[in-house]
């Protein structure tokens, strides 16, 4: 059976992984391609690196570390922030990662879903959604941008939709409402999205325990979740996570 | 010498990560003369079957494969064995290479999302050297809306089960194709090349 997916997620800053909540107090926390073998080391399924160096002359730090992390971990990971065009995904795609991930760029600029999946495949093109409850949106979620601080008048579900037909492989959905609370997913928007598209959906924000991730799956229907804090303030190892699954009988890769 | 077949469909850096990895000596090449000096061969397949097909062709090197495939131990990746079969599902009225007999067929489910992508395990059908030391039930990473399906059950390597129990992997003598990522499922991944790479 296709197991459940567990993801960290690293925010990398300048080339160092960083961490910090909602970009104060930031810290440094480690080298990626260290960090990357930690947790392959532990059992993640896939990774997911978040660019978030302000400056773009600084970009090119960024296709280092990836080359730097394709050479020595062999699973798959995805890499997102400041992407805004093919050829953007392009040199994150050449330097070893299999997915790149859009998110202002792809509400901007619908079409950039579907240059990059014809380009490079569905495949490679994740969809990431930052999603807030408003009730004035037809399905009672709105789609934010800029690291969540634009709201951007569309409904989330709808705009799932849209990435789907426009070829986005996966979608990567954040709960701005419980990003950094440690409350757990948001079930209902995870349950909402991952029923209206015939894609993946990986959960994000907001886990704080074991039984968040088996709810994930079981009561949100999420395909894989993501988490990030967890994991690097070493509250639970990949391996804490999936034992607990498993115990939960979801299944997970050994 | 290893010759990785690039039709220049798309990204090779994952094979040839996993290779360099492994300490393989290996030339990434679309060349009929380097595929028929090569000792070994590994065709990491990207896009769809009648793109692979028509690349192939266009760089001269459909015929050549096909001859020198049965010669040396080949290992097929993704498309890479699906275009081992006859025909698929994905591009009707393309041939592929034909070695065997039997279609690519796309996964048909109400249920579940297509493409499958993640992990999932593989029983094993038959021993071969190709996955010695890895355990059956194992888990592998897989990208694929489609999958071989082989007339001949005897070519049957591993199974998998998404909605069906389909044929996930093939091996007849020294020719290997599997639907999953070697060089993408960690450290069994790369088990399974260096089984591939340290065949006579």
């Amino acid at each position: 059976m296709l197991a459940k997916r567990i993801i960290p997620c690293m925010d990398v800053r300048d080339g160092r992984v960083v961490k910090g909540i909602n970009f104060v107090n930031i810290k440094d926390a480690g080298d990626p391609v260290e960090l990357a073998e930690e947790y392959n080391k532990q059992g993640a399924d896939e990774l997911v690196f978040l660019d978030i160096t302000a400056s773009s002359d600084k970009r090119d730090t960024m296709v280092n570390v990836v080359s730097e992390v394709a050479k020595k971990v062999f699973i798959p990971f995805t890499v997102g922030g400041g992407i805004r065009s093919v050829e953007d995904m392009r040199k994150i795609l050449n330097a070893g990662a299999d997915k790149i991930s859009v998110n202002t760029a792809a509400v901007e600029n619908p079409s950039l879903i579907n240059e990059g999946a014809l380009k490079f495949g569905s495949q490679c093109i994740v969809l990431a959604i930052d999603a807030k409850k408003n009730p004035k949106m037809k399905n009672g979620f709105e789609v934010y941008t800029y690291g969540g601080r634009k709201p951007t008048g569309i409904d989330a579900i709808s705009w799932a939709k849209k990435g789907e037909k426009l070829g986005a492989g996966e979608i990567l959905l954040t709960s701005m409402d419980r990003d950094g609370t440690k409350k757990g997913f948001d079930l209902e928007l995870t349950k909402k999205i991952s029923g209206s598209v015939n894609i993946p959906v990986i959960a994000s924000g907001g886990v704080g325990n074991l039984e968040h991730f088996v709810e994930a799956f079981t009561k949100g229907k999420a395909d894989a979740a993501l988490a990030a804090s967890i994991f690097h303030y070493k509250e639970y190892t990949v391996k804490d996570i999936k034992d607990y699954c498993r115990k939960e009988k979801v299944v997970v890769r050994e | 010498m290893i010759a990785v077949i690039d039709y220049g469909a798309g990204n090779l850096k994952s094979v040839t990560n996993a290779l360099d990895f492994i300490k393989a000596r290996y030339k990434v090449t679309s060349s009929a003369e380097d595929i028929k000096k090569a000792d070994k061969i590994i065709f990491p397949g990207v896009g769809a079957f009648g793109d692979c097909v028509s690349s192939l062709k266009k760089k001269k090197i459909f015929d050549v494969l096909k001859k020198e495939i049965v010669k040396k131990p080949f290992l097929g990746i993704c498309l890479g064995m699906q275009v081992l079969f006859e025909s698929s599902e994905e591009s009707s009225g393309i041939e592929g290479l034909g070695l065997f007999k039997g279609k690519v067929r796309k996964f048909q489910s109400k249920t579940l999302k297509i493409p499958q992508i993640g992990w999932n395990s593989i029983n094993v059908m038959k021993k071969s050297e190709l996955l010695k030391g890895v355990a059956d039930g194992s888990y592998l990473y897989l990208v694929h809306s489609y999958y071989a399906d082989p007339d001949d059950e005897k070519i049957v390597l591993t199974k998998t089960s998404y909605g069906i129990d389909y044929c996930s992997g093939i091996a007849d003598g020294n020719v290997f194709g599997v639907q999953f990522h070697p060089e993408r499922s960690g450290e069994i991944g790369l088990r399974i090349l260096k089984n591939f790479v340290g065949l006579k």
